[in-house]
């Protein structure tokens, strides 16, 4: 026992020594945001990192990451322009992180109308520090939650966007998170705020450019107000090695939307956490999620929507295709308080299981305080329909290329709903790229 | 929902509250390794079950109460639990209802089974568990002539050794969980049920349990076994008296089905909820219920209407081992008053082409907190495993909660697993359809609720589901809105 102690002690400390390494350093900031990571980092020495005895954690093991270590890298890893050519969106606005560091070189212009504020964090806090200030740290829950507890304290830089009221971001910002650097760790903080009756829409995007194994540890925070529109994309697509380790926490006032698509493909170890509280009568929250699994991978995807106002509508429908001996968990919980009347809930979870050693976590959860309302949840694991497959072999479709057909059908659902045209037809693309035969399945398309 | 009537029906008394005084046997309240050893000799059992049992204590010792469910209630004491209490009558059992005390046959009136009728109306052979000694066994000849045993799990130690010995802790292991470890080291009767080879039972088999003694821990212990191509179908129902101190119910029961048997167990549970208004006493229902798939084409079905009891804690589980085996799942569970269930299932899928169905009920109203709790595991060598899972609520009133946390693991792609659950109330507009055709309010929602259980109730045996329809009807008498 005293040695269990003695090792997960020593395994917050790089993370400690870090913080006080990051003060050192004496970052351009508010006593108010130093005082944030202090209680931050105090917190995540109380937590130290969950354990698979620890329900929300119980299908998804970190040791391998409490045992790597990892420290945060001291510069960003030389990136060429060429080769950010793949992973660019057209039509987009970009903002260019590498190894958690912003790189201006890298980034093109933000087309923003005025009044909107847009940047990286580390130059929000010195122009807009009350604005920063009001919002960092307010709704993300980092006393209860390990890796937002250290993202809060060790965090660099991000990307911080202000809508004021009225405005609307007609051009969808991509914010490029690149992981160049073996060993170290990275954690963005993105903050985005937007005022009554505003609209943006945002791509994050997470890609590796190693091959070895190195942290990202993403927080995002939203807030929306009275009838703001946010569109949300984020597309996981680390090295294979690679740990994966997000947050995003979003409140939401009277009559706002969010819209939030998350694609994950890549990682070794990947866990989302995906919390929304609906705070307004009239919210609209919807979550959609596509994971493709294959080789160790494992995804999980942590949801928790909090209905705390009457009115609330909020969908989520997360599809999951698992190859070779990938791992899957889907944990999503609706919470419905108690006056929160006229709650429309759904909540659906879609998983194929392609080979013998797919392993589906898949546990949907209501907890419902209200009398009336409408909640409901759906899984589903299963294979290919052999009936379907049956069908199209008679039509003189070969039978691998049946099942990618069907597999494309399958997870195309998702990226179908994707209103950022290049980036679907990114993601589109990539599936075609990633199926057997499929050469044929695009034809057919 | 109005509050003046959700009052009214917050105000409903337990209806079968009472005490019966009779004289009573007892050890001194508290436990260690005495007790256990004293119930053993008390009870004259062999060496082999003495030792299991210190075995289970001394587990029992290391291990700490679990706290995951959804459920709040204060710590128990065990040390203030009576964990052993029989009529004193133990010596010279009685052979037929005439030598039952004649004050125990009136608490049997009260409840409305008196034995007698039920032998010869129903066709039911019942053995009676009054608080922990079996005292009246009937049909025992007719069973026996086609070599069924069912008799108290005592007089089966004492007959069957054999055939107790192979199956005890075969499903439920002595070191399961806290409370079925508990129930191992101290557990005082309960039924066995041992069906032979291709015989299918030719009645229901029942046991009445009734919790007396005041402050005594009732631990049955429960063994079915059915072999090759037997068929039987268990009836468990239970009520008890009023009291303010809680009381724990710790029950462990066992089915074993060997190939193309059959077992069905039905329950139907009413114990007392605890106070309506404040949610004193009630008994505490943490039971471990598990059944076991042995042989290929085998099926277990658990079907349980659960209506009383302050917290219940209760998973009807299938292991379903052999090939092509069956499991199924129906419950009903209530809550109003303080009530609170954490109830559900557990379907484990090991061998080829195994099927579970699982449907679930919950109504809460008042304060009554209603959770479904289920797993579904499909291991890697279940080709072709099927699952179907339905958990829906209804909410009367908006001081409760229904909750679902279903698990579902899945590990072969060829299984095919669904799970659906709703949340809903009664819809103003089918009660104003109802209104509107002469129907009273409160019919309308006796009705409804009928109607959403009705997927469960069909499966119960026929007196069973009587009951159980009378049962929620009653329960749910001036909650309407």
């Amino acid at each position: 026992m005293q040695a269990v102690v003695e090792r997960s002690s020593a395994e917050k400390n790089v993370y400690v020594e870090g913080f006080k390494a990051l003060e050192a350093e004496g970052l351009a900031e508010s006593e108010a945001l130093r005082s944030l990571r202090r209680r931050a980092i105090e917190g995540f020495e109380a937590l130290g990192f969950p354990t698979p005895k620890m329900e929300r954690w119980r299908n998804t093991n970190v040791s391998r990451i409490a045992k790597a270590q990892f420290r945060a890298a001291e510069r960003p890893g030389e990136v060429r322009r060429e080769s950010l050519a793949p992973h660019v969106y057209d039509g987009t606005g970009r903002m260019v992180f590498v190894d958690g560091f912003f790189v201006p070189e890298l980034s093109t212009p933000l087309k923003l109308p005025a009044g909107v504020l847009a940047t990286n964090l580390v130059e929000a806090k010195k122009l807009h520090g009350g604005l920063v200030e009001s919002h960092l740290g307010h709704h993300v829950d980092f006393e209860d939650q390990a890796f937002a507890a250290l993202n809060t304290a060790l965090h660099r830089d991000g990307f911080f966007l202000y809508v004021p009221k009225n405005a609307v971001v007609e051009e969808p910002i991509h914010l490029l998170f690149l992981g160049t650097t073996p060993e170290t760790a990275a954690y963005p903080r993105n903050l985005l705020v937007l005022e009554d009756n505003s609209q943006a829409t945002i791509i994050e995007s997470y890609v590796g450019l190693t091959e070895e194994a190195y942290l990202t540890c993403p927080v995002t925070e939203v807030s929306l107000g009275v009838n703001a529109v946010l569109d949300h994309y984020k597309v996981q697509r680390e090295s294979l090695a690679a740990f994966h380790i997000a947050v995003q926490q979003s409140w939401q006032d009277r009559d706002s939307a969010l819209r939030s698509h998350s694609i994950s493909i890549g990682g070794a170890l990947v866990r989302n956490d995906l919390n929304g509280y609906l705070d307004g009568e009239g919210v609209s929250c919807t979550l959609n999620g596509l994971y493709l699994v294959d080789g160790k991978q494992h995804v999980d995807n942590h949801m928790r929507m909090d209905h705390a106002k009457p009115n609330g509508y909020s969908h989520e429908l997360y599809k999951g295709v698992l190859n070779g001996s990938g791992r899957a968990v889907f944990n999503g919980l609706i919470h419905v308080h108690e006056d929160a009347q006229k709650t429309d809930a759904v909540q659906s979870n879609r998983n194929l299981l392609l080979s013998k050693n797919a392993l589906a976590h898949s546990n949907p959860q209501l907890e419902i305080f209200a009398d009336d309302v409408r909640c409901t949840h759906g899984s589903t694991i299963g294979q290919l329909d052999d009936d379907a497959i049956f069908y199209l072999r008679s039509r003189g479709i070969g039978e691998e290329a049946a099942r990618s057909l069907l597999t494309y059908a399958f997870a195309s659902d998702i990226v179908e709903r994707i209103k950022v045209e290049s980036l679907r037809q990114d993601l589109e693309e990539y599936l075609f790229t990633r199926l057997p035969r499929g050469e044929v399945v695009r034809q057919a398309v | 929902m109005s509050t003046a009537m959700l009052e009214e029906y917050a105000e409903r008394e337990y209806e079968f509250g009472f005490v019966t005084d009779i004289d009573q046997e007892m050890i001194p309240p508290g436990l260690d390794e005495s007790v256990v050893r004293l119930i053993s000799a008390k009870k004259e059992e062999p060496e082999w079950l003495l030792e299991w049992r210190l075995k289970a204590f001394s587990h029992w010792l290391k291990m700490e109460e679990p706290q995951w469910a959804n459920v709040k209630y204060d710590p128990i004491d065990y040390q203030k639990i009576i964990y052993y209490a029989a009529p004193k009558s133990d010596k010279d059992r009685p052979k037929s209802l005439e030598e039952v005390d004649p004050e125990l046959l009136r608490t049997y009136e009260k409840l409305g089974i008196p034995l007698k009728e039920q032998e010869m109306l129903a066709g039911v052979a019942v053995d009676a568990v009054f608080d922990s000694v079996s005292v009246a066994t009937t049909f025992k000849g007719k069973l026996a002539e086609l070599g069924i045993v069912f008799c108290s799990f005592s007089e089966a130690v004492k007959n069957h050794p054999e055939l107790v010995k192979k199956y005890l802790g075969s499903v439920v292991p002595y070191s399961d969980n806290f409370f079925a470890t508990l129930n191992s080291a101290v557990f005082s009767d309960g039924s066995f049920v041992y069906i032979p080879k291709g015989v299918r039972c030719p009645m229901e088999l029942s046991t009445y349990f009734r919790i007396n003694a005041m402050n005594t821990g009732q631990f049955e212990r429960t063994l079915i076994v059915a072999d090759e191509g037997a068929t039987v179908s268990y009836l468990e129902g239970c009520t008890a008296p009023m009291r303010d101190e809680n009381q724990l119910h710790a029950a462990v029961v066992e089915l074993v089905a060997m190939d193309d048997a059959s077992i069905k167990y039905s329950t139907v549970q009413n114990w007392y909820p605890g106070d309506l208004e404040t949610g004193k006493g009630g008994i505490f229902n943490f039971v471990t219920k598990r059944g076991k798939c042995e042989g290929k084409r085998s099926k277990i079905s658990w079907t349980q209407v659960e209506t009383g009891s302050a917290v219940t804690w209760k998973y009807p589980s299938c292991i379903l081992k052999g090939d092509d085996s069956v499991g199924e799942f129906y419950s009903v569970a209530l809550t109003k008053g303080w009530q609170q269930a954490d109830t559900g299932t557990k379907m484990v899928h090991i061998g080829k082409n195994t099927t579970s169905t699982i449907i679930s009920k919950g109504i809460s109203a008042g304060q009554g907190q209603n959770t479904y709790r289920g797993q579904v595991k499909i291991l890697k060598g279940a080709h072709g495993a099927r699952n179907f899972s339905q958990c829906d609520s209804m909410l009367i009133g908006d001081r409760c909660g229904a909750h679902t946390f279903p698990y579902i693991d899945v590990n072969n792609p060829s299984a095919r697993m669904e799970h659906e659950a709703t949340t809903s109330k009664i819809g103003e507009d089918q009660i104003f359809y109802c209104n509107q055709r002469g129907i009273a309010t409160e019919d309308a929602v006796s009705m409804i609720v009928n109607g959403f259980c009705r997927e469960v109730f069909r499966e119960l045996p026929m007196e069973f589901a009587v009951e159980a329809q009378k049962l929620l009807e009653v329960n749910l008498e001036g909650s309407v809105g």
